[in-house]
């Protein structure tokens, strides 16, 4: 039997669309500059299963949409900033290279495989000064993007994009950041989320080598709070 | 130790199955890059350097862990200002005698390991965990140590679950031997560990743990020409770190030098 043509834009469209519908349904996930660093924070009643990790000194990692997709990916970026450090040097290790190198593999699984990985994922990298801080996007299909001083990826990101265009003012503290994009998550999400229902992490250049840290939901709590 | 193979060429994510859970050894294994611990030939001609005496041992909040600065090559001096104890990760310190150069690659390689299991697993390896992760390395080291070129480590931490500091000595075939109160390895060892038997008691302060780790290296030095002794006059002091309930942390220079002037002073 002849198999059916299906033509190239076809094919392309039905697997972004695919895709896409995936990412949608889960939540999103906020990227914001605040003064020692970057925060990332997202809705995630699961307090096992992280969407945010650590990838080496001062390069982070988010991911959205399916869970086994996006680990994936983290453990392989673990992998290529473990291995390029060891070979070379610490400080050989990029956020942008990392960038580059997800693109490579998600543009690859996106044409080769029989399913597109139904994932996004964002590195940060941050350096001695506030201007050496560096975002970017990696969509399923592998377009980079970068991001200059906030973004959201998943769910409903681009209401959640023009909440924070109003709410976002300079570089503020932790809790005031934390504060920013809570508020901005629950405004677009239309409910209220408990102080447990959140996952944040931070890259705070005030750390020392390894700048990556988890925010505990006191400290979130906490910074809620203090905002009345 | 040569290493084969290179990083592939293209930026392709290694993302193959089969590796053995979050082990950065295994990692380096299979890309064919893990270190290659044989040489070609005889090495009775070469002098490399030597790392020499460190020692550690257990006191009231954890362990201290201390180690002079001399490397020698044969009967020469080959570096006086030489690290020989590091933050294996933020509870646990390891310090290395022995064959320098490949001790160092060595530590290289157990500090990734530990970080690379942390990251991908989101915990830390147990310190026993860790400790028999060290042997096995040392174990991989033994082809090279029968041609000469030995590393004998000397690993403590502070164990997160039980609340305590451990110490861990090691035998150059990778015998990992759990230690009650101290351990000394290295050419100046067997002198600092009868300094420390006669001086050790339990539940130590800082103060004391710290002063007794110094006086058993200077003891050391005195009786064993490849250990070096404080040098007052050109500020080298020898590495001491502790580890505690509160993590890894070095002690400042001057605090060592106080000491250490203090126990070359009242050596009898």
């Amino acid at each position: 039997m002849m198999p059916f043509y299906v033509p190239p834009e076809q094919l392309i469209k039905d697997r972004a669309e695919f895709a896409r519908k995936g990412i949608a349904r889960g939540r999103s996930i906020v990227i914001m500059e605040y003064r020692d660093g970057v925060v990332l924070m997202g809705e995630n009643p699961s307090g096992a299963l992280h969407k945010l990790g650590e990838i080496y000194d001062r390069v982070a990692f988010a991911g959205v949409g399916r869970f086994n997709e996006f680990e994936t990916m983290r453990v392989a970026g673990i992998r290529y900033a473990d291995l390029k450090g060891f070979a070379y040097g610490r400080g050989d290790v990029t956020g942008k290279g990392l960038a580059n190198a997800y693109s490579q593999t998600l543009g690859q699984i996106f044409t080769h495989e029989v399913k597109p990985y139904e994932v996004e994922v964002m590195v940060a990298e941050i350096g001695p000064d506030p201007g050496d801080t560096e975002m970017y996007r990696i969509q399923f299909d592998g377009t980079l993007r970068d991001i200059e001083r906030f973004g959201a990826m998943g769910g409903k990101e681009e209401a959640l994009t023009e909440r924070l265009q109003e709410a976002v003012n300079g570089l503020i503290d932790l809790a005031g950041t934390m504060r920013v994009a809570a508020d901005a998550i629950e405004a677009v999400e239309e409910s209220q989320i408990e102080a447990t229902g959140w996952e944040a992490a931070v890259l705070d250049r005030t750390l020392g080598r390894r700048m990556f840290r988890r925010v505990q939901s006191a400290e979130i709590e906490a910074a809620r709070n203090a905002g009345g | 130790m040569s290493n084969e193979g290179q990083l592939s060429g293209s930026d392709a994510l290694p993302l193959e199955a089969g590796l053995p859970e979050a082990s950065f050894m295994s990692l380096l294994e299979s890309r064919g890059l893990a270190p290659r611990w044989t040489t070609g030939g005889p090495l009775d001609a070469i002098d490399v350097p030597d790392g020499t005496t460190v020692l550690a041992l257990r006191y009231a909040d954890g362990v201290v862990m201390a180690g002079d600065r001399r490397a020698t090559a044969g009967n020469v001096i080959a570096h006086k200002r030489v690290q020989k104890v590091f933050a294996a990760d933020d509870y646990s310190a390891v310090a290395i005698s022995g064959t320098a150069g490949m001790a160092i690659e060595l530590i290289k390689l157990f500090q990734t390991e530990l970080e690379h299991y942390e990251k991908i697993e989101g915990t830390r390896l147990s310190l026993e965990g860790k400790a028999n992760f060290l042997a096995r390395m040392v174990r991989g080291h033994l082809p090279l140590a029968f041609q000469g070129l030995a590393v004998v480590p000397l690993f403590c931490g502070y164990d997160e679950q039980e609340g305590t500091g451990r110490l861990y000595s090691f035998d150059v075939v990778g015998g990992r031997y759990e230690e009650q109160d101290y351990a000394a390895t290295g050419s100046g060892g067997s002198e600092a560990k009868s300094f420390l038997k006669a001086s050790f008691s339990e539940g130590l302060e800082e103060a004391d743990a710290l002063r007794l780790g110094i006086e058993a290296l200077v003891a050391a030095a005195e009786e064993d020409a490849a250990t070096g002794g404080p040098d007052l006059r050109r500020g080298i002091y020898p590495n001491v770190v502790t580890v505690t309930e509160a993590g890894y942390g070095v002690v400042e220079d001057e605090r060592i030098a106080e000491i250490a002037a203090a126990a070359v002073e009242n050596r009898p």
